[in-house]
């Protein structure tokens, strides 16, 4: 057997093992998911009643569906002029300069800080000053902890679109100077439209971190099982319930907690294809 | 490709060797595996250490929450088990063989508060009940004015923090809400995670004392072990004699005083000991009746055994108290001594 077979067949073993985990994961959720399933039916996405007492016991997901996504879209909104600027401000105005080589450094720190640290920083640091502005109850609810969501997603979302703006070849802008463009409209016209692909691959990236996130958002939220009435009120994700819940759960409620987790599991699966499907068409 | 074989080789018979050396090693001592509630637990860990000195027993414990405990009991993968809450008669029957249950020691669950200057709140049952329900909403509401004269109360809201992960402690307040109120019982129950009317969650003990010591206003509920460690505010509550008790290790103990049933499946909270602080309980270890399960020796068996046997013996029991925990009364360490003298390996008694 030469060398090239060999590798080829380790190669291809270990992509089927990826495979057969991924399967094997879908498959376990499934499968824990089905009680919940058989005994609310679709009510146990549409229901916003969770009471885990014994007797009355009835498990709805929609206040975490709910927490989730307004977290997640609140997040993004926030972390998106914050991002895209510096994205621009590292990739085309300061492209190679010492100022540029700092900041990337500090937005790339950003992405390595432990989410637990964030959710500290958040309960002792940004809560206080959100008691300050009487934002919430206590500071805690969803707007807290889409706050230090959007610090934890920059980086994403920066360090892609950066890469992919600095990347837009030099002879496209040139072109548009010798027109007599000036350097927005360059940067309008050309650069973001030459990097839109990536730069939306960015953000979907950012989105789906923000969507999983589970201990800062947890230290903030408030762990209210309801939907939130407005975005100061406090609520629950699907990530923080799970985390929280698991551990002394069993019977129908685990099967609900994991019947979440396959929720999750589908709506990222949804953001990813939505993603790959804005990249597709605008590539 | 021959060179990255034969380090492959090398490095696999390397790992092999360790572990079989790994195996020899241990299969002198025996090592237990243990798993539940995290309420116990630096009790547990201070005396699992201490045994391993004195008798070469050594203990693994995961702190995994009382269900945790209870699922990887009834799937064998550990020797017992610990739960703040015993194991309900329908759930008895649904393990796969007999369970027993051995109290090791007390503890209680305290109302915490932050108010700055506001020592010693006093607070009845009707007051934990409109408090908890969310029906007083503000801290200089007159009706606990009432209840605390002489103290000046702040106009400030009220936050009731609460457990947001299942748990033992939450069993045992839910547990006393539902005996001293019947609109409680009915509207949100007992249970180890709850539907409830009003706050925020938490995530653990320590995120329900770190939420109140960090933010004015709050009241919540929190294991006694760490009101204590952490000198966070604690309520004076009015037990069921009509008496303000404060939780400590005396009050705490009078509320086992009463009658213990042989398996000592009791909730002790509103104990009518008129010293009692009514928020007590015991908490628990769990194991199989018949010891031979899964692979487990003899030797396994009869170390599990005679380390429970020592747990509630007085050595173990007057370490409770440095940590916190109230020791349990000397009728319910007899009666914990002879349900782990009808323990068995293979139908044979071990102690």
């Amino acid at each position: 057997m030469n060398s090239d077979k060999i590798t080829r067949i380790v190669l291809l073993l270990v992509s089927v093992l990826i495979l057969v985990i991924a399967a094997g994961m879908v498959f376990s959720l499934v499968d824990g998911a089905i009680p919940a399933f058989q005994k609310f039916g679709l009510k146990f996405i549409f229901s916003n009643n969770w009471d885990p007492t014994q007797g009355r016991e009835n498990y709805g997901a929609l206040p975490f569906i709910a927490g989730t996504l307004i977290t997640s879209v609140l997040a993004l909104l926030i972390a998106f002029p914050l991002s895209f600027s510096t994205s621009l401000f590292l990739g085309e105005y300061f492209k190679k300069t010492r100022i540029a080589k700092v900041v990337s450094t500090m937005v790339d720190l950003l992405a390595g800080i432990p989410s637990i640290v964030y959710g500290l920083w958040g309960f002792y640091t940004l809560r206080p000053i959100m008691i300050k502005f009487g934002i919430g109850d206590q500071g805690f609810g969803i707007f807290t902890a889409s706050l230090i969501l959007a610090i934890m997603i920059i980086p994403y979302a920066t360090s892609l679109s950066n890469e992919i703006i600095s990347m837009v070849p030099a002879d496209l802008k040139e072109a548009a100077y010798s027109l007599g463009a000036t350097r927005l409209e360059v940067i309008a016209t050309v650069t973001v439209p030459a990097a839109r692909s990536g730069i939306v691959a960015g953000y979907i990236l950012a989105f789906g971190r923000a969507i999983g996130e589970t201990m800062a958002v947890t230290m903030l939220i408030g762990n209210s099982n309801v939907i939130p009435k407005s975005i100061f009120d406090t609520g629950n994700s699907m990530a923080s319930l799970i985390a929280n819940q698991f551990g002394e759960a069993d019977g129908l409620k685990l099967s609900a907690l994991i019947a979440i987790g396959l929720i999750l599991f589908i709506l990222t699966g949804i953001i990813n294809s939505i993603g790959k499907f804005i990249i597709k068409k605008m590539s | 490709m021959k060179k990255i074989m034969i380090i492959i080789l090398v490095m696999a018979t390397i790992v092999s060797c360790q572990s079989t050396t790994k195996k020899d090693s241990t299969t002198n001592k025996v090592s237990l595996t243990a798993a539940g509630a995290t309420f116990p637990m630096p009790f547990y860990n201070m005396v699992f250490k201490m045994y391993a000195d004195k008798a070469g027993t050594s203990v693994t414990y995961g702190g995994i929450g009382s269900g945790g405990g209870i699922r990887s009991l009834s799937d064998k993968v550990i020797d017992f088990g610990a739960t703040d809450a015993f194991i309900e008669d329908d759930k008895l029957a649904e393990m796969p063989a007999e369970v027993v249950h051995i109290p090791t020691c007390m503890g209680a669950v305290v109302i915490a508060y932050n108010l700055p200057g506001v020592d010693g709140l006093k607070l009845s049952p009707e007051l934990l009940e409109k408090i908890f329900m969310g029906e007083i909403t503000r801290w200089n509401d007159e009706q606990i004015a009432a209840n605390n004269q002489g103290i000046t109360l702040p106009a400030q809201n009220i936050t009731v923090v609460y457990r947001s992960d299942g748990s033992g402690t939450t069993q045992i307040f839910s547990d006393y809400m539902s005996k001293i109120s019947s609109k409680w019982a009915e509207k949100v129950g007992a249970g180890k995670s709850l539907n409830w009317p009003v706050g925020m969650g938490a995530k653990g003990n320590p995120g329900v004392a770190g939420t109140i010591s960090a933010t004015t206003g709050t009241i919540g509920y929190i294991g006694s072990e760490y009101s204590f460690s952490m000198k966070i505010q604690t309520a004076q509550i009015q037990n069921k004699a009509g008496n303000y008790v404060e939780p400590d290790i005396a009050s705490i103990s009078a509320a086992a005083q009463g009658n213990i049933p042989a398996d000592t499946r009791v909730m002790l909270t509103n104990s009518d000991h008129p010293e009692a602080y009514p928020i007590s309980a015991f908490t628990w270890i769990i194991l199989y009746k018949e010891q031979a399960y899964g692979n487990r020796t003899i030797e396994q068996a009869s170390a599990t055994v005679k380390l429970l046997e020592w747990l509630i013996s007085p050595e173990a029991q007057s370490v409770a108290e440095k940590v916190h925990y109230a020791p349990i009364p000397q009728p319910t360490v007899e009666k914990a001594k002879a349900i782990l003298k009808s323990v068995t390996y293979k139908g044979e008694p071990i102690l």
